[in-house]
């Protein structure tokens, strides 16, 4: 198991304190650049293990570093802590931008990126609780994480707790029939300490989305299984950031975040190639000066 | 000690190009996918018959239902997926819906075994052998190397009844030679007197480096090429026991029911069983590692199995 790494995790806890008392111009470009870190340490992963998911990674590090850096009540030093907010990456492919997130957190030592794949490193190419602290579920085929995430909601009610349950979930991860049984339970339980996140890019591994298997309207099938939607500019840090923490109703929430799978890095933007696509080291560099503007 | 250079293959290929060869021979033929048309290298297959494959998306439990949907009204579905996901995710609908309702469709799991290295035990398929040979009316077949996926395909496409066909990613040598693939019945590619080495899948171009190694330690070693792992050849093995003094197994999968286990079964119902040694993975998730550090970590080297074989032939029993 990885430890916590101290002095990350009080750069973490300025890093809150400074958003909390910051305006909206400032919070947005602390988000930005904070999450474009994590792209460009997600590069470097993936450049150097030869594996990744690269195009769903850079789609949903917003979501991620909205969450991580303004959302969530954590402490890295404290990962067991019974009434954190609970996070699960259903779409356990994008590993590396969780893991970069992590980092940035304070979980574990930024060094430990760079084993990421590599033989008997904790960081697995699909995450693992047991070896990564932050992670609180094992995950890689999808379709696990909303119903995974409806019991963690049902035991905080159980346990009259306050934490909130937030889950991000691939557009294409959607087709899988067993999140329609957990958005049914959700529903019916009137789970409003849950929230769901859809990394809402319209594409999957080898098409669009809306060519592979209709998921539209979307917003109209949540709202059809008992759930608040939302729709946002899943890009938009202080959109993000609102949807997460606006009161909830009586209801769980759903927020589609409208993203663009290869984000930031304009060669890969919306293409359906780069899903798990290796960049060579001449792309990196390229991507890295994008990224730094 | 350095293995000559091997042109090495990935069966996926052999897979397509049969696969599109006999849907140019036969209407009947469809191919059915979960997102996974590149994964399954079904490109091709599409590009030629767009109406034939049927993508339904992330969804391997509706895929195999549509599968057995299509087999019931006379097509022949090749149902294609990442090996973990269709055995895993819809075991029920293969027990029920193809197996027990006798429904022709040929499943193809996909990148088996440890294939997918670095992804980790949620992309393995290792467990896949014990799942599925415990199911009734359920052909498991696994092909050696090209030459022999394709013509398991061939087979399969005509076999009329629930199969099983594990169809490798991980590259390996060609090793059948002009053999047909013959359902139900072991391939000895090697003769030997003092042990036999069952192996399967990409064990098999290993068992036979293995073999050549113990004879020059002086242990002759018969190689079986265990394609069919159900129903499984039984004479073969009783022939292995009374003309050799020991058996080991070989696979990428664990033990505890695949063919390990399926060897083991008829060893000690005989009058007279012989020592054995079951090589792959005892109940355990792998660490992070590519396939090949996997298949070492796990044992399952050439090397491993040479040991294990030399192992049995010079213990006294
Ligand atoms: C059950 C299961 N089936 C198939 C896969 C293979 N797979 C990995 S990622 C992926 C595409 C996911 O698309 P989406 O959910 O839209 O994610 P994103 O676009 O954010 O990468 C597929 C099919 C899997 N991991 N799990
Ligand atoms: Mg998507």
């Amino acid at each position: 198991m990885l430890v916590a790494d101290p002095r990350t995790a009080a750069a973490w806890r300025s890093f809150r304190q400074e958003f909390a008392d910051a305006g909206p111009e400032r919070r947005r470009e602390m988000l930005r650049e904070r999450a474009n870190q994590s792209r460009t340490a997600d590069l470097h992963m993936i450049g150097r293990a030869g594996l990744g998911h690269v195009g769903g990674d850079m789609s949903v590090l917003d979501i991620l570093t909205t969450l991580f850096f303004s959302v969530l009540r954590i402490d890295p030093e404290k990962p067991d802590w019974a009434d954190r907010d609970r996070f699960v990456l259903s779409k356990g492919h994008t590993a590396g931008a969780l893991y970069a997130t992590l980092a940035a957190t304070g979980f574990f030592a930024t060094a430990e990126l760079d084993t990421f794949a590599g033989p008997l490193s904790p960081l697995n190419g699909h995450p693992n609780r047991v070896k990564v602290p932050g992670v609180e579920t094992n995950t890689g085929p999808l379709g696990h994480g909303l119903p995974i995430s409806v019991g963690m909601a049902v035991a905080g009610r159980l346990s009259a707790s306050s934490r909130h349950v937030y889950v991000v979930l691939g557009d294409g991860e959607l087709q899988e029939g067993s999140n329609w049984e957990a958005a049914m339970t959700a529903g019916h339980r009137r789970l409003s300490n849950l929230t769901a996140v859809v990394d809402r890019n319209r594409l999957q591994q080898g098409a669009r989305t809306e060519e592979t298997n209709t998921l539209d309207p979307l917003d109209d099938k949540f709202r059809a299984f008992g759930w608040d939607v939302l729709e946002v500019d899943g890009h938009d840090h202080l959109a993000l950031h609102e949807a997460f923490t606006a009161p909830r109703g009586e209801r769980p929430t759903c927020v589609i975040a409208n993203t663009t799978k290869g984000r930031g890095v304009s060669f890969m933007e919306d293409r359906v190639e780069w899903h798990h696509k290796v960049p060579s080291a001449e792309q990196i560099v390229a991507a890295e000066a994008e990224l730094a503007r | 000690m350095s293995a000559p250079v091997q042109e090495l293959f990935d069966c996926r290929v052999a897979f397509a190009d049969e696969l599109s060869a006999l849907a140019r021979e036969d209407e009947r033929i469809v191919a059915v996918c979960n997102d996974s048309v590149g994964s399954s290298n079904l490109v091709k297959f599409q590009q030629e018959f767009p109406d034939r494959l049927i993508n339904v998306g992330i969804a391997e439990q509706d895929m195999v239902g549509v599968g057995a949907g299509l087999a019931l009204s006379g097509y022949v579905p090749f149902v294609c997926g990442a090996s973990p996901f269709l055995t895993g995710r819809a075991l029920e609908q293969i027990k029920a819906d193809v197996a027990y309702s006798r429904s022709p469709v040929v499943l193809c799991g996909m990148s088996p075994g440890m294939a997918y290295g670095e992804l980790g035990p949620t992309h393995h398929s290792i467990e896949d052998l014990s799942w599925l040979r415990a199911i009734a009316g359920l052909d498991v077949v696994v092909p050696a190397d090209p030459a022999e996926t394709r013509s398991a395909v061939r087979w399969a496409a005509n076999a009329a009844r629930p199969v099983f066909l594990r169809v490798g990613r991980f590259k390996v040598p060609a090793v059948t030679g002009d053999r047909d693939f013959t359902f139900g019945a072991a391939s000895r590619l090697r003769d030997g007197s003092d042990v036999t080495v069952v192996a399967t899948g990409t064990m098999v171009s290993r068992a036979l480096e293995a073999a050549e190694e113990a004879a020059a330690e002086g242990v002759s070693v018969r190689v079986l090429n265990m394609s069919t792992i159900a129903p499984l050849d039984e004479d073969a093995i009783r022939e292995a026991m009374r003309d050799t003094r020991a058996i080991v197994t070989a696979e990428e999968a664990t033990t505890t029911g695949g063919l390990g286990a399926a060897v083991a079964a008829v060893v000690v119902t005989e009058r007279t069983p012989v020592p054995m040694r079951m090589l792959g993975v005892h109940r355990e998730f792998a660490p992070t590692g590519n396939t090949a550090f996997l298949l070492e970590h796990f044992g399952l080297t050439a090397g491993d199995i040479r040991q294990a074989a030399i192992g049995l032939a010079r213990a006294d029993v």
